[in-house]
């Protein structure tokens, strides 16, 4: 084989893989891509049920409560425009505390309750996720709280 | 004083850099020998003043000087020595420096003991090396000054992040950041060949020992930080897509495709731009790495500081340094000659092919970390997690398993498409056997992509020994011996990934002191729960009887708190048996006096990290094949004059 075809080969095998790789990571991204809501937004636009999201904002103070099992447990996350309640089993992060911010991952029921399937809180005291800019850090009180 | 001499240790080496910089280019263009008489020293007083100003933070960490405002907020008197020794690099400015180092200790390794290199080239890859040192050390001096005085100087400081306060700290960072950082040198040896016009087989071979060294400490980084994240997160997962992560990936996937293509150009000359290409994206990756983590721009564990200044600082150097390089090779590239030619079918074709499918799996690792920040510019915020990064990453990454298991039983230049087929015929019958009993014993129970993983990892275990075949192992080469190895590690890392996702057992409880849980063959007695002191933490211990048939062992897994800053942790308690680990998190007291309980049983997890630790035996047994062979032959030489 001329060098010249060998490395129209190539060429054409590497074009084809670049190709495939983007239609993949388009068609991935679409599908897979967490989009992340607050409640403000979810109340907005709407979230249909099974649709996997991620929910952030802050654990309204008083508002957790533990099912009997021990390990499940209901809490409602709120932005300050809109309140979503919200379960979660399993063990919550260590820093993972009414007050503070978090983010979940999970999706809707039918009734409109976020069920969690992981819990990302911050992991320490300066660190904060990018999903709840607008809501600040306070010093003194070391909680998360939504601006005005 | 010690942190003004520290400071002014590293003025000295940031002028020494740009000293050497002008003298290395200035030298080469005009061939002038005197000024290049200096530039090695320049680089080896660099890497000595780089080294003193790190040991110095770490003296100020160690002697909790708190009248330094980095010891001040990120140490305590209070914390055991082995993390006030490790904080000095949990934090930024102390991660920077330590890059900085690193950097500078290259640049003077590659000042003593490169010695293939052409002298030009050598000289033209050390003002490389000065030119990415110095936007570091501007980085470091006008941003992130880690030796910077407060004043008045507090009581006490602020702690260091309990998650950080392991052992791991003290291993994980530092042989990262060598392998990171030390993909500087492929990178400067690439501008350095450019300039002096020679991408050649022995400017290869010259710079091939150097990309495997880094690819190593990289490895071990990696599989470090994994093993580290899982034991110590208490999530039972042991890669988390998190941006950090894919910050190391993307230039170990780059680094990966570099050593085999650094190989081809060595031994075959052929894939000269390529190889160049490679090893400028390898640390460019690195760079955006970097900035991805300490601009704080993305959310991270890693993200110490979100400071928009340095954000943006970092970012003009990554433009100037990548785009620098990148024009260096458009403009010179026209005058690099092509290489050799080879066959279609031949062992350079496959290296072409792996190194097509570890760049579009790093193109895709790229845009999914980016695609958040790419999409927030248009107001929506989006998330890109693990979801995206399975599915992307796991078909592409086992198509790529296939071709290294074929790879090495293809000959260099050309082969015959029968007689490799026959080659492959024993590992294809392997697979076949492996997939009808896996098929029987957990068809329908497992996803598709464990039970490939599965097949793959036995069949590529088997094919990846092939090339020992009917060989005298005394006389195959450590080269060889290091090809084996790391290519058997993949295999057996995969398996091991792939047993998790496809055998976990998963069981949550909350139980009372006296129950007794059954999960996956085993039992746990729940005996009690106790109160423990360490150090710097208090803590509530669990002690759990352990038997799976036979005798008993006890586990503690804990959940500890600490004072400064206040935080909580979760030890995990990990019980390691040949065919897999016991994974225990002890959760909170809830009513009635249950302790919520977390029990995985993984089997086969440990594989993942002792395949990660094979790849890097691999390549150190490699580099040492490489480098044993330079000594011989010059101690022959020596001998016979």
């Amino acid at each position: 084989m001329k060098a010249k075809h060998q490395r129209l080969i190539l060429a054409l095998v590497a074009l084809a893989a670049l190709i495939g790789a983007g239609l993949l990571a388009a068609s991935a991204l679409k599908d897979e891509a967490a989009y992340f809501y607050a409640p403000g937004d979810v109340k907005a636009k709407g979230v249909e049920p099974g649709k996997a999201i991620r929910l952030g904002g802050m654990v309204v103070k008083g508002s957790l409560k533990r099912a009997a099992d021990g390990v499940t447990m209901s809490f409602d996350v709120t932005d300050g425009k809109a309140t979503v309640p919200a379960t979660f089993s399993g063990i919550a992060p260590d820093l993972f505390k009414e007050g503070s911010g978090v983010v979940a991952e999970g999706s809707f029921d039918a009734k409109g309750t976020f069920i969690a399937t992981n819990l990302l809180a911050k992991h320490d005291e300066r660190y904060m996720p990018r999903e709840l800019e607008g809501m600040s850090y306070n010093e003194t009180t070391r909680v998360l709280q939504v601006d005005q | 004083m010690i942190a003004e001499t520290g400071l002014a240790a590293l003025w000295l080496a940031a002028s020494l850099a740009l000293l050497q910089l002008v003298l290395a280019f200035v030298g080469v263009k005009g061939n002038k020998p005197d000024l290049l008489a200096a530039v090695r020293p320049a680089a080896v007083a660099q890497g000595v003043l780089t080294a003193i100003a790190f040991a110095l933070l770490i003296a100020l960490f160690m002697r909790s000087d708190m009248s330094v405002l980095l010891v001040a907020t990120n140490s305590h008197s209070a914390k055991p020595w082995l993390y006030k020794f490790a904080g000095t690099w949990g934090n930024h400015e102390g991660s920077m420096l330590l890059w900085v180092t690193v950097m500078g200790v290259a640049g003077a390794a590659v000042a003593l003991f490169e010695r293939a290199l052409r002298r030009d080239t050598h000289m033209a890859t050390l003002g490389g090396q000065a030119a990415i040192s110095l936007g570091f050390y501007a980085f470091l001096l006008f941003s992130s000054n880690p030796f910077a005085r407060i004043d008045p100087a507090p009581a006490d400081g602020q702690g260091l992040n309990p998650l950080l306060q392991d052992p791991g700290l003290a291993f994980h960072p530092p042989t990262l950041y060598l392998g990171y950082v030390g993909l500087s040198v492929a990178f400067s040896f690439a501008i350095g060949a450019l300039l002096t016009r020679q991408v050649d087989a022995s400017f290869a071979r010259a710079m091939r020992p150097w990309v495997l060294g880094a690819w190593v400490l990289l490895t071990l980084g990696i599989t470090a930080g994994s093993y580290w994240a899982y034991y110590e997160l208490g999530w039972g997962g042991w890669w988390f897509w998190d941006p950090v992560e894919n910050a190391s990936l993307m230039p170990w996937l780059a680094a990966t495709a570099l050593l085999h293509s650094v190989t081809v150009l060595a031994t075959r000359d052929a894939l000269r731009a390529w190889t160049v290409m490679l090893a400028v994206v390898a640390f460019s990756m690195s760079m955006v790495g970097t900035f991805l983590v300490r601009s704080g721009i993305l959310t991270s564990v890693h993200a110490f500081a979100v400071d928009p200044t340095r954000g943006s600082f970092i970012l003009g150097l990554l433009a100037l340094y990548i785009g620098g390089a990148l024009a260096l090779f458009g403009w010179r590239i026209g005058a690099v000659r092509e290489g050799a030619p080879f066959e279609l079918v031949s062992r350079e074709t496959m290296l072409v092919i792996n190194n097509l499918l570890l760049t579009v799996i790093l193109g895709l690792v790229l845009i999914g970390t980016l695609y958040p920040l790419m999409t927030e510019a248009f107001g929506h915020k989006v998330s890109v997690g693990a979801p995206y990064f399975d599915r992307i990453a796991g078909p592409i990454a086992l198509a790529l398993m296939i071709a290294m298991a074929a790879g090495p039983l293809v000959r260099w230049r050309r082969d015959q498409a029968r007689v490799v087929s026959k080659r492959l015929l024993i590992p294809f019958g392997i697979a076949l056997l492996l997939s009808s009993l896996v098929s029987a014993l957990a068809w329908g129970r497992i996803g598709i992509l464990p039970f490939l993983g599965l097949v793959i990892a036995g069949s590529v275990a088997v094919a990846s020994l092939a090339p020992l075949w009917k060989r005298n192992l005394r006389r195959t080469p450590l080269f060889t011996y290091g090809m084996v190895i790391a290519h058997l590690g993949c295999a057996v890392s995969l398996g091991g990934m792939a047993s998790d996702s496809a055998f976990t057992v998963e069981k949550l409880v909350a139980a009372r002191p006296g129950d007794t849980i059954e999960t996956a063959g085993w039992q746990l007695r729940f005996l009690q729960i106790q109160p423990l002191a360490g150090d710097n933490w208090t803590a509530l211990q669990a002690d759990m009887e352990v038997r799976r048939n036979g005798a008993s062992v006890t586990i503690h897994p804990q959940s500890r708190f600490f004072a400064s800053p206040p935080t909580s942790t979760s030890e995990a308690a990990l019980l390691t048996r040949w065919d897999g680990q016991l994974y225990v998190v002890l959760g909170e007291e809830v009513e009635g006096g249950r302790w919520q309980l977390r029990i995985w049983w993984k089997p086969f997890v440990t594989l993942i990290w002792l395949g990660g630790i094979m790849i890097a035996l691999g390549g150190a047994l490699a580099l040492l094949g490489r480098e044993r062979r330079g000594w011989l032959m010059k101690w022959r030489a020596r001998a016979a004059a």
